[in-house]
């Protein structure tokens, strides 16, 4: 009878367990550390919906592995006993249990998703008011950014003729405004050209092309992307958005940069031996910088004809890129070939 | 029926009681015993899994360093098109449904063989025959496109090297659909008279799952690189944009067959589950039903989440919403059957064969891999993590903890059914730790790597990443290092280990109620059904009445004789 008094009651052990797992959990949620900085206003969103999940995650984790080991030690074999153990063959209140739970984690979980793919800006690749203009354009497309240089701009084209200049057509995939700005066309419009192994950044308003990405920090950014020859995918880590560069279809990204800095670019869908070193920078400027780096490049050559703002050693200063930069096929002659 | 004549046959056989064994070198021919056909599966991918595997002690050494400095660029992109290839397509698949899938099958429901051995047979040479056509893909360069093969990439890198790689692969393919018909043939029609449904091994419960998830869904791979095939060497344009092509709809047709791949390669490992956790934990499986209907749901649900692949692609807004709905639901009969097995320890007595630790790493593990599936599955946190380690990483922790895991389990627990000799306890374990150890340390940085932003199927990578880069391939060395108490062991015990009786584990499923190895035609007479397969402990008198049992067949054998 001593005995039983001094015991600690199960249920109490639960709470304790309960308790504990509940704030390592939460803390190890909040404080994992496991993604980079956050540039765009797309990062909090899928931070928050990944800190939820990895919360989750966590306590699952430690709840099934508990049990686990806890089984391997508390029920392992010991001595001569050759008996079977008790015949549990089920416990149909606890099966209910452990279906239904899961099921209403998913269930949000796929519901807060979808409510953060909207904020985000996802549902805005079909339908809205440009939807009109789209058409399809497999061919069409192949030749946009020819069409955007020959546009014959003088120098003082600004952001403003660069929004009129933008294509009509409006792409299918990606990820568009978010809701808030759903009926705004962006502030500043860029096409994005992926080829083996470079990403190329066409301003269609200031007939310039990169080789690296200027942004104005705080402006509604909006990337046309495509791709030259095969598949690539233009991946900003610290912005959280990722979209494939397509062969033949225009996608898109739309982001409003928070902070200025200089971020990588990564190319993340295996497009050939050198597609580890498909590499570039996403440059955010202060507003009045990006419109000096405009001025600047637009002024670089002074004639209607496009900039080539980058020479191609410049394409990354990443020093592993140098041995590659001949063997990638990135040179002044390619870059030419890509002009008019 | 053919199985109403078994008492019979056995009799004018005058039934043997050292059954009449296959002898070396009718494992090298055709051959249509299913135990025959079943350890040809076993061996064959075997070396195929070591070839795969220094593949990727290649691949981990190269990327030591920032630097592409070992291999050249594109024999690094054969080495990882070719290790993911065979990983899946001449190891996991073929070792677990076509080794353990035909070797188990008609032995757990109590058959002389499977339904159409011809048929078997020829599956099984189909991959000879395939391997050698990799052989010659890889003769050439090899296939440098990764295992997805997406045109446009496939179509200008290497020609001659990819098109080998496809017709390979759909030799596979139609190994995969040939076996598939068998099984559910055999499990539908041949099962021994007095076993119901749910009186069938959970293992059967899962090769039915797999059976007809490969029927549905490899028909759809096949035509999506025979198109491919097409489109490099005959003009065709199907997936060649400016030929009007659609190369997104290589991806549908390519991820239709492979999603469920996914469920190819761990539903059989499912059901190897069920039978090592029940069996060495001493207790009946928790939730039988449960897990045998968690199985079918795993493989409806299945078909119809392999957009997941493609939320970076050209897939418009609401499909990428319903997948996300579609994969998160998978997690829910997937985390029935953790739960269970987890159940199914808990209160037992639990032996610490290498069987059960490799199951119990295969549950630590799997857990982990499936909660990093659901993340993925959410399509906004998926848009950072696509086509990223931290992607590798999981379907490390998913096919290697999960599938191969599994395998090691199954090799251990059926060794001394299958060469009539135990194998030796201590090198297992040790096989064991260094196993688990080398793969969460080769795999679990992997999942910051990626959310960092290092992109997968690269040779040369951003420095800041090195140090963790390091790890994994010190991580992949010790797994390098596992293998070798493990081929010792396999080796060893093969030729010199000690004798094995009938069964070893006291395990109640049919294949253990015959001889160690079994019978040419596996049982001497019709197999009774004593209990059902995981009734353990059910009867109090449990030790009386398999005494009674092991007695029984002893005056049934000195009457035959």
């Amino acid at each position: 009878m001593a005995k039983e008094k001094e015991t600690v009651p199960g249920s109490l052990i639960a709470l304790t367990i309960g308790l504990v797992v509940a704030v390592i959990s939460f803390w190890y949620g909040q404080n994992n550390n496991l993604l980079p900085e956050q540039i765009s206003e797309q990062a909090p969103l899928v931070d928050d919906l990944f800190t939820v999940m990895a919360t989750i995650a966590t306590a699952l984790f430690l709840i099934v592995e508990g049990a686990i080991v806890y089984s391997l030690i508390r029920f392992r074999h010991r001595g001569e006993d050759e008996t079977d153990s008790e015949p549990v063959k089920g416990n149909f209140p606890l099966e209910i249990f452990w279906t239904a739970i899961p099921a209403f984690i998913v269930i949000g979980l796929g519901i807060y998703s979808v409510e953060v793919y909207n904020q985000m800006g996802g549902f805005d690749t079909s339908g809205g008011p440009q939807m009109a203009h789209h058409q399809h354009h497999s061919v069409e497309i192949a030749s946009l950014i020819d069409r955007d240089v020959s546009a014959p701009l003088i120098g003082q084209a600004g952001i403003e003729e660069a929004i009129e200049q933008a294509p009509k057509t409006r792409p299918d995939y990606g990820i568009g405004a978010s809701p808030q700005d759903v009926n705004n066309p962006a502030e500043v419009v860029i096409n994005v050209t992926g080829l083996q192994y470079a990403w190329l950044f066409n301003y269609p308003g200031d007939n310039i092309t990169s080789g690296e990405l200027h942004v104005p920090a705080g402006k509604d950014v909006q990337l046309n992307i495509e791709a030259k020859d095969v598949i690539h995918s233009f991946w900003l880590p610290q912005f959280r958005i990722k979209q494939d560069a397509l062969p033949g279809q225009m996608s898109q990204l739309r982001f409003t940069a928070t902070h200025t800095g200089t971020y990588p670019i990564v190319c993340a869908e295996l497009c050939g031996a050198y597609h580890g070193a498909m590499r570039s920078q996403i440059i955010i400027h202060e507003p009045n910088e990006y419109e000096a780096w405009l001025t600047e490049n637009r002024v670089a050559t002074g004639t209607d004809q496009p900039t080539v703002a980058v020479n191609p050693q410049d394409l990354s200063d990443s020093d592993y890129l140098e041995p590659y930069a001949k063997e990638m096929g990135i040179n002044a002659d390619v870059l030419a070939q890509i002009q008019p | 029926m053919a199985q109403a004549q078994i008492p019979i046959d056995s009799q004018i056989n005058g039934a043997h009681q050292h059954p009449e064994a296959w002898s070396w070198y009718h494992y090298f021919w055709y051959n249509t015993d299913h135990k025959v056909i079943g350890i040809q599966y076993l061996v064959f991918s075997f070396i195929f899994y070591l070839i795969a595997g220094v593949m990727a002690l290649f691949l981990r050494a190269e990327l030591y360093t920032p630097d592409s400095d070992l291999l050249d660029p594109n024999v690094y992109n054969t080495l990882l098109t070719n290790h993911g290839t065979m990983m899946i397509f001449f190891w996991i698949v073929p070792a677990a449904i076509g080794g353990f899938g035909n070797y188990l099958v008609p032995l757990m429901i109590g058959a002389k063989d499977m339904a159409f051995p011809n048929l078997n047979a020829i599956s099984f040479w189909l991959n000879p025959v395939a391997a050698l056509l990799m052989g010659v893909s890889l003769y050439f360069g090899g296939a440098q496109s990764g295992w997805t093969a997406y045109p446009p990439l496939s179509l200008i890198t290497n020609n001659l090297g990819q098109s080998f790689w496809i017709l390979s692969i759909v030799f596979v393919g139609t190994s995969s659909i040939l076996g598939a018909i068998n099984f559910l043939v055999t499990i539908f029609k041949m099962r021994t008279p007095s076993m119901k449904w749910d009186e069938m091994p959970l293992f059967c419960w899962a090769m039915i799952a797999t059976s007809a998830l490969a029927l549905f869904s490899t028909p759809v791979l096949a035509i999506g690189l025979t198109l491919l095939l097409f489109d490099i060497n005959f003009g065709t344009g199907f997936f060649r944009p400016e030929m009007g092509g659609d190369i997104v709809v290589y991806q549908h047709l390519f991820w239709f067959y492979s999603h469920p791949a996914v469920y190819l390669m761990i539903l059989p490992i499912f059901g190897i589950m069920s039978e090592v956790i029940s069996t060495h934990a001493r207790k009946p499986i928790f939730g039988y039903k449960a897990i045998a209907y968690s199985s079918l749901a795993i493989c409806v649900v299945g078909l119809f989440v392999w957009v997941h692949h493609m939320f970076t692609s050209g897939t418009p807004a609401w499909m990428r919403m319903f997948f996300t709905i579609s994969t998160l639901i998978v997690a829910v009969p997937t985390g029935v059957k953790i739960f269970s097995w987890v159940a199914t320890l808990w209160g037992g007595k639990i032996r610490l064969t290498s069987p059960l630790l490799f199951a119990v790493g295969l549950l630590a593990m799997f857990v982990f891999g499936g909660l990093s599936g659901v993340t993925l599955g959410t399509a906004p946190f998926d848009i950072h993590v696509h086509d990223t380690y931290y992607v590798v990483g999981h379907f490390h922790y998913v096919l290697f903890g999960g599938s191969v895991f599994g395998l090691y389990a199954a090799i251990y627990h059926w060794f001394p059914k299958m060469t009539g000799r135990m194998y030796n306890e201590p090198l297992g374990r040790v096989h064991f730790l260094l196993t688990f150890i080398g793969a969460n340390m080769t795999f679990l940085p992997m999942h910051q790597l990626g959310m960092q932003g290092m992109p997968r199927r690269i040779a040369m990578y951003d420095p800041q990443f090195a140090g963790l880069n390091q790890l994994c391939t010190i991580g992949s060395m010790i797994l390098g290092v596992s293998i070798i108490p493990f081929l010792i062991n396999m080796i060893w015990s093969w030729g010199w280990g000690e004798q094995a009786p009938r069964n070893p584990w006291r395990s109640l499923t049919l294949e253990w109620q015959t001889t160690s190895p079994p019978a040419i035609e596996n049982f001497d007479e019709e197999p009774i059904l004593w209990a059902g397969p995981y009734d353990y402990g059910v009867d109090t008198q449990m030790e009386d009445d398999e005494e009674t049992v092991e007695e029984l067949l002893a005056t049934v054998k000195s009457e035959v004789k």
